[in-house]
């Protein structure tokens, strides 16, 4: 199946000189959950704006469901819905009216039945008569969702859409994404919640400066990231780690204060155990012992001081 | 085409304007009496006929125009300024429309809101004096054609502006004067001979000339000429618009 969403050689430079993009190439498979992890000013916002057509590329081509969104822009803005970052509402509009007013920017009929059960599932359908200025922060923001769902778009870009909401909301976002997910809705959403990344997302990509570092399936990067470090720190130094527990696993620290030793928190068997008997048997005398876990988050800033790397 | 959504910028616009409609329709009503007040009944009465039409009369087809291209200036440029402003533009932006479906829908609500209030002043304008409309459908037609060409120009303005300031600026500093100037309470030929060719350079004259032609069958410049330089105007504007969406100009990056 050729992918909903073909980004090519993408390249974006704005008036002042600033190179926001800088040739991304990055394909999307339809029905995916892509999640795009970056620091501020990495280049995400650009990329979706590029793509939605609210920026223009300077070169490079991008095609939604097979269709170039500059020289075939309608059928391919037909397929979009776009979360925005910033709360952008008219203020003195009434919810529902603004929700209808989106269907019909992008050419559909009116549908009041559709709009009430977006309306429903977004928990604002008691609030659809009231003025967008009486709202609370996180309900705006579910106004916009529901704006961007309103014309049925089949891929659906959510930009920081839990930046500044509650608990509540982003599991109810979390929800909602899931669900979209079901009835096969493209889904690409920024976040620096790297948790918000692990959650939901299928495929996990990361961008720096413009480019992408990484495109990976979320399982693949958890597997990498699924090592976990136990450090058995002990009361006097040792030269060299005994025989008797020498393995691949385990080494010594550089003052030889500690042992290392490192396992898969999903394997069968993590060895801690034999280990710490082990380490008895030895004769060494521990003083403490700690766990840490190499996260997404660790990978993530690696990449990123890398592709700072002159 | 894309009707639908031409149809719901249109309406949701319209809904803006009948969200404040009460303010909408009393202060052109109201500055337009004073208008007649003053101009008409206190000074009017003291001024002879101007073309064989009495004074009080002859200002009701400037005083509609002065009202008409203020307020489709206003409401076009602000209709696409405030979206600009708040940041609403970027549903503009990526929606399957094209430029001339965003003007038709803008233009079109800014127009029709102008074209209301021509109406009611110059159903007021009966209220306070007597006359009647030669050419009743060249009135009708100058009218639209004014409210629309204007909205574009307004349009225009509200895609400039930066600022609420800027939004102010044009209207104030040029289209006050050139509406003044341009022979809302006066004959052109009332003017000294230099004044006469300055204001053929003033395209309001036009319209209001054009326009006074179509309920007094008398004009200061030939009804033909009227036509051409509002049509050359409405072109201009569009023009104007079709390289502000191609090239993005202060609206996409």
């Amino acid at each position: 199946m050729p992918p909903i969403v073909e980004i090519s050689a993408l390249r974006k430079a704005y008036a002042g000189g600033f190179e926001a993009l800088k040739g991304v190439d990055l394909q999307i498979a339809e029905g995916e959950i892509l999640a795009l992890l970056g620091p501020n000013g990495a280049g995400k916002t650009t990329l979706i704006s590029t793509v939605c057509g609210i920026t223009t590329a300077t070169s490079g081509t991008v095609r939604v469901g097979g269709h170039d969104t500059v020289t075939d822009f309608r059928a391919a803005r037909a397929m979009i819905g776009l979360v925005p970052q910033e709360i952008n509402l008219e203020p003195f509009e009434k919810v529902q009216s603004t929700v209808k007013f989106s269907r019909g920017l992008f050419g559909k009929p009116a549908n009041p039945a559709l709009i009430e059960k977006i309306l429903r599932q977004l928990s604002l359908w008691d609030k659809r008569d009231s003025q967008i200025r009486e709202l609370s922060g996180g309900m705006k923001r579910r106004v916009l969702i529901a704006k961007a769902l309103s014309h049925e778009p089949r891929v659906l870009f959510l930009d920081e859409p839990t930046a500044g909401v509650d608990v509540e909301l982003r599991r109810d976002m979390w929800e909602i994404v899931a669900e979209l997910k079901r009835d096969g809705v493209t889904i690409i959403l920024t976040t620096h919640y790297i948790e918000e990344a692990e959650a939901i997302a299928d495929r996990i990509g990361v961008i720096a400066h413009g480019e992408i570092l990484l495109v990976e399936d979320k399982a693949k990067l958890m597997a990498r990231m699924g090592k976990k470090e136990l450090e058995v720190q002990l009361s006097e130094p040792i030269i060299e780690i005994p025989a008797s527990l020498a393995s691949d696993a385990l080494r010594l620290n550089d003052d030889g204060t500690a042992l290392i030793y490192s396992y898969d928190t999903r394997g069968e068997r993590t060895g801690i155990t034999k280990l710490l008997a082990e380490v008895a048997a030895a004769g060494l005398i521990l003083r403490d012992v700690v766990t840490r876990q190499s996260s997404l988050e660790d990978i993530f800033v690696d990449l990123v001081h890398e592709g700072e790397a002159p | 085409m894309n009707w639908t959504a031409v149809k719901s910028i249109y309406l949701f616009e319209m809904a803006r304007f009948f969200r404040t409609i009460t303010q909408s329709f009393i202060s052109p009503v109201l500055s337009t009496s004073l208008y007649f007040v003053v101009f008409g009944a206190a000074i009017g009465s003291r001024i002879q006929e101007v073309e064989g039409v009495s004074y009080g009369a002859f200002i009701v087809p400037g005083l509609i125009m002065l009202s008409v291209i203020t307020q489709s200036i206003s409401n076009a440029s602000f209709g696409i300024y405030f979206p600009k402003c708040i940041g609403t533009i970027f549903e503009l932006l990526s929606a399957p429309v094209n430029f001339l479906e965003i003007v038709m829908g803008y233009v079109g609500a800014a127009a029709t809101k102008a074209l209301f209030i021509g109406v009611i002043i110059l159903a007021t304008a009966f209220a306070f004096v007597d006359f009647e409309i030669q050419y009743p459908l060249a009135m009708v037609g100058f009218l639209v054609l004014t409210c629309i060409s204007f909205s574009l120009m307004g349009f225009i303005i509200g895609i400039w502006a930066g600022n609420f300031e800027q939004l102010q600026l044009v209207p104030l500093l040029i289209i006050t004067p050139l509406v003044f100037l341009g022979g809302s309470f006066y004959s052109i030929s009332m003017l000294p001979p230099v004044w006469q060719i300055i204001s053929h350079f003033n395209p309001v004259v036009y319209l209001i000339s054009g326009f006074r032609w179509s309920f007094f069958g008398a004009a200061d410049v030939p009804i033909g000429i009227s036509l051409l330089a509002i049509g050359l105007f409405t072109a201009l504007c569009i023009a104007v618009i079709w390289w502000i969406f191609k090239t993005g100009w202060r609206i996409r990056q």
